[in-house]
């Protein structure tokens, strides 16, 4: 019954997939090196830092401490995930408008902790989008500018369901 | 590198268990994973419980108790309206675990098993009385939570058993309580001292400390001198002391020996007046 290797399949942005992975294997892992998707970060790989965070299932996890075969029969989504096309994202174009984006490291694992924040707070107020960000280290220190990106992209949506 | 295994029964875990003794059980991975990633854990052989249906994820109301299941995350405890609002003083302490990402993927269940001194959640359960159902061959038995801490990082689980869940009483009366914690930083952090009180409308209070003794510890104080708002101050601090006496913290990288003693009566006194104000609250509000 135990197993070195398993057939997985999973749905990668909407994309559904089907390989066979290493047990050992961390969800990260494959992400960034069977699937070719480098916009998740591997920083810590201790659940610290939160740069490789994406969605499991909608919710924000560490895909550093998530065994691939974990996600077998699971959906994930990345930074890859969020821009339609070429175009961005109302939450990625507010971290360009807000200059939130410095060496730029952490700011994939930032951008998907705050899309799940905001798809179960739409509107958070600043201790929440603090909170939000708590799993997430930057180390150049542009805390203020992720936040005010954050909080930009939240206000923007209301303004254009007010439309 | 390791060998993996998702069984679906509790029988085929125990079978795997027995042919590797050495395997190591995984429900969220917060702790494992990391301990493999850093070499203090090598087994040759993971057995994933996820989909282990005796150990489902899910909370249930039964026998006047609210029984959480083995695989139910810390982010689906805090989010359940009966958790809230019988037991807020455990919301508050699974909410200070890891970080937003850790609390989506680590179970209740696992931060109890991993037993570490420090663990938050460690300390309201044993406060609120709660009590850890175990599963193994023969069938299932329970254990009070502060039988099952044995040591940093042993429990009182014999070989081929697990935690199936851990059971919360409802509380028949008033009840108040508070959960404290002192850390170098808010988020992501373990704590350097951290406790929760519990004073109940018949006088007793029960006190679970953290990161002060090699397991969590409960003391209780059952003379009415905690609970009791209008007591002498002086007899309340020699209660304070006697129960604090129970304890025996180390210095280590997050604090001093004598820096944890003197924070462990500063949190205390903070948590009991909140615990005593939320009864007063309970008795008064109409609940």
């Amino acid at each position: 019954m135990a197993a070195d290797e398993l057939r997985i399949r999973i749905a990668v942005n909407d994309d559904r997939r089907e390989l066979d992975v290493a047990v050992h294997h961390t969800l990260l892992d494959v992400l960034r090196d069977r699937l070719g998707l480098t916009g998740t970060k591997e920083c810590c790989a201790e659940g610290e830092c939160g740069a490789c965070t994406v969605l499991l299932d909608g919710r924000a996890v560490n895909s550093c401490l998530i065994l691939a075969v974990e996600a077998d029969g699971r959906e994930v989504t990345t930074i890859e995930g969020l821009a339609d096309g070429d175009r961005l994202s109302r939450l990625q174009a507010a971290f360009l408008e807000r200059g939130a984006v410095q060496c730029g490291f952490c700011i994939p694992g930032m951008v998907m902790s705050a899309h799940y924040l905001l798809s179960h707070t739409p509107h958070p107020d600043a201790a929440e989008i603090r909170e939000g960000l708590s799993g997430n280290l930057c180390r150049c220190g542009g805390y203020n500018q992720i936040c005010s990106a954050v909080a930009l992209a939240a206000s923007t949506a209301d303004a254009e369901a007010g439309e | 590198m390791f060998a993996y295994a998702r069984p679906e029964r509790l029988d085929e875990v125990f079978a795997l268990w027995d042919a590797e003794p050495t395997a190591r059980l995984l429900s969220g991975g917060t702790d494992l994973l990391v301990a493999i990633r850093t070499g203090r854990a090598r087994p040759p052989l993971v057995i994933d419980l996820k989909r282990v249906q005796e150990l489902a994820p899910g909370i249930a109301e039964r026998d006047g108790a609210l029984r959480i299941g083995a695989s139910t995350v810390l982010s689906d405890l805090v989010a359940d309206p009966r958790v809230r609002a019988a037991f807020p003083a455990l919301v508050d302490a699974a909410l200070v675990v890891g970080s937003i990402q850790i609390r989506n993927r680590a179970t209740l269940v696992g931060n109890v098993c991993n037993a570490s001194p420090a663990a938050d959640t460690a300390t309201p359960l044993l406060a609120y009385g709660a009590s850890v159902e175990i599963s193994g061959r023969s069938g299932t038995r329970r254990v009070a939570l502060d039988a099952f801490f044995v040591g940093p990082g042993r429990t009182a689980l014999e070989p081929s058993e697990v935690v199936s869940a851990i059971e919360l009483p409802l509380p028949t009366g008033p009840i108040g309580a508070a959960f404290r914690r002192m850390t170098r930083r808010r988020g992501v952090d373990l704590a350097t001292v951290n406790l929760c009180c519990v004073v109940a409308s018949d006088g007793v209070t029960r006190i679970g400390f953290g990161a002060v003794a090699p397991r969590p510890l409960l003391v209780v104080d059952d003379s009415g001198v905690l609970a009791d708002p209008d007591a002498d101050p002086d007899a309340q601090e020699t209660v304070l002391r006697r129960l604090a006496a129970e304890t025996s913290p180390i210095s280590n990288v997050r604090a001093s020996r004598e820096y944890r003693a003197a924070m462990l009566l500063v949190l205390t006194r903070r948590a009991l007046a909140a615990a005593r104000k939320r009864l007063d609250e309970a008795r008064h509000g109409g609940r």
